[in-house]
């Protein structure tokens, strides 16, 4: 199966509250810091964004909102990524996807 | 069995738009615990309480319904759940939390409100024009219905000519010190929590408590707020033994309460995790957060947990205070953990 690449879903967010995913360099030190053990935040979740993967972002919409927003990853965060506030963002993209 | 997400957190940005509240309590319960203290009404000072922990109990009921909905074919009808609550608020159907267990999180804005009056701060209170900060609706990201609201909330506060806030949680403070800017133009409301003024005030304590106790940080306090050092500050003054978990400050460790509204098990599972940690301490534990306490204490199995407000208020003397030794946990919701 193919996927169509784009920017579009990136911009969207971007526009919406601000999304600062290209920032993440993929460490994974924000998984190992998560409480609830999410591996798929937000290294792989962020990478289907940036490339405009929509299928796959809505299909993690249960992953989306069970991030506590604990801030956690964003403590062990070296590049300084706003992951919570990216997470706020998708989540209302998410909503507005589902009326 | 989690019920559908998108409808769940629907009906509760409904409501904010809707009624001013996730979860429109009657201005009469949201109040009741100032009924003995005859605080003014507005003034440029004033105890803000956000409805955090007056509405527990009733978090506490519909968290028990949607555990049990979850499991049950009902969960296919959340969809004509949430048009149906668009017409009739459904909150006003859920059972009453019995006067014992709204006592303990009613006593604790009004424990706030006599330790402030101990250390020599002049506040009024709003009343029914206290509103929900909006919190649940800001974290589901429901941020064009948060705006609308962070407006109506700051026209009551101008309307009562008030200039500075005192918060009583960490999520209020949140969206009043820190979202709010965001929100409102010219917003230019002083914030400050309630533990924050006493630090900086000093109190005096002249029934100190001598008991061992665990601290645990609010995520908000510790890494959105910066709240970390005030609550020790007084924990020591009031005479506390008060020791830290490995996770602590700003690297404590969430209470899993977030997760609750949409995914329960979830947030059980987070809070059994922090509780070992923090038995690993002390076997009774500090909270500052209505959901961290109400949280920790369903998965707590033989722990004690008290909100901060308690203990300060026991060490100043303050009759009848939640922090006093022997005082039994209010029982959970029927059918819940």
């Amino acid at each position: 199966m193919s996927t169509l690449i784009g920017p579009a879903l990136a911009a969207d967010l971007r526009r919406r509250g601000g999304f600062d995913a290209q920032a993440c360099m993929g460490c994974g030190y924000c998984t190992a810091a998560c409480p609830l053990g999410i591996d798929m935040l937000p290294r792989r979740l962020f990478r289907y964004v940036l490339f405009g993967m929509d299928a796959e972002v809505r299909a993690e919409l249960e992953t989306v909102f069970s991030c506590l927003l604990c801030r956690a990853c964003e403590q062990s965060c070296p590049a300084g990524v706003h992951i919570t506030d990216n997470v706020r963002t998708l989540r209302g993209w998410l909503l507005e996807e589902g009326r | 069995m989690a019920l559908p997400t998108r409808d769940v957190a629907g009906i509760l940005a409904d409501n904010l738009r809707l009624r001013g509240s996730v979860l429109p309590i009657p201005a009469r319960q949201a109040t009741r615990w100032a009924r003995e203290l005859d605080l003014p009404k507005g003034g440029s000072t004033v105890l803000y309480t956000g409805l955090m922990y007056q509405l527990i109990p009733c978090i506490e009921r519909l968290v028990t319904i949607e555990r049990w909905a979850g499991d049950t074919p009902l969960a296919r009808f959340t969809g004509l759940g949430r048009r149906l609550n668009r017409l009739v608020n459904g909150v006003a159907f859920v059972p009453r939390p019995s006067a014992r267990e709204r006592a303990e999180y009613d006593r604790v804005p009004a424990d706030v409100a006599r330790l402030l009056h101990r250390a020599g701060v002049e506040f009024g209170y709003l009343y029914e024009d206290d509103l929900y900060a909006g919190t649940l609706a800001w974290d589901l990201g429901a941020d064009e219905a948060v705006a609308i609201h962070a407006r109506r909330v700051v026209a009551r506060l101008r309307r009562h000519g008030v200039r500075e806030v005192i918060t009583i949680d960490p999520h209020t403070t949140n969206m009043l010190r820190s979202v709010y800017p965001k929100l409102v133009d010219g917003y230019d409301i002083r914030v400050r929590n309630y533990l924050e003024v006493l630090a900086e005030r000093g109190l005096d304590f002249p029934a100190p408590v001598h008991d061992r106790v665990v601290i645990h940080d609010p995520c908000v306090y510790a890494r959105y707020e910066n709240v970390v050092e005030p609550p020790r500050k007084l924990l020591a003054a009031a005479g506390l033994d008060a020791g830290e978990p490995a996770a602590s400050g700003r690297l404590t460790w969430c209470c899993g309460g977030p997760a609750e509204a949409l995914y329960p098990a979830r947030a059980a599972a987070v809070a059994a995790g922090r509780v070992a940690q923090l038995r690993e301490t002390a076997p009774e534990c500090v909270t500052m957060c209505p959901i961290c306490l109400v949280n920790l204490r369903k998965a707590g199995d033989g722990m004690r947990f008290r909100d901060i407000s308690g203990y300060l208020a026991r060490a100043a003397g303050i009759p009848g205070a939640t922090g006093t030794a022997g005082q039994a946990d209010p029982p959970p919701a029927p059918g819940g953990r």
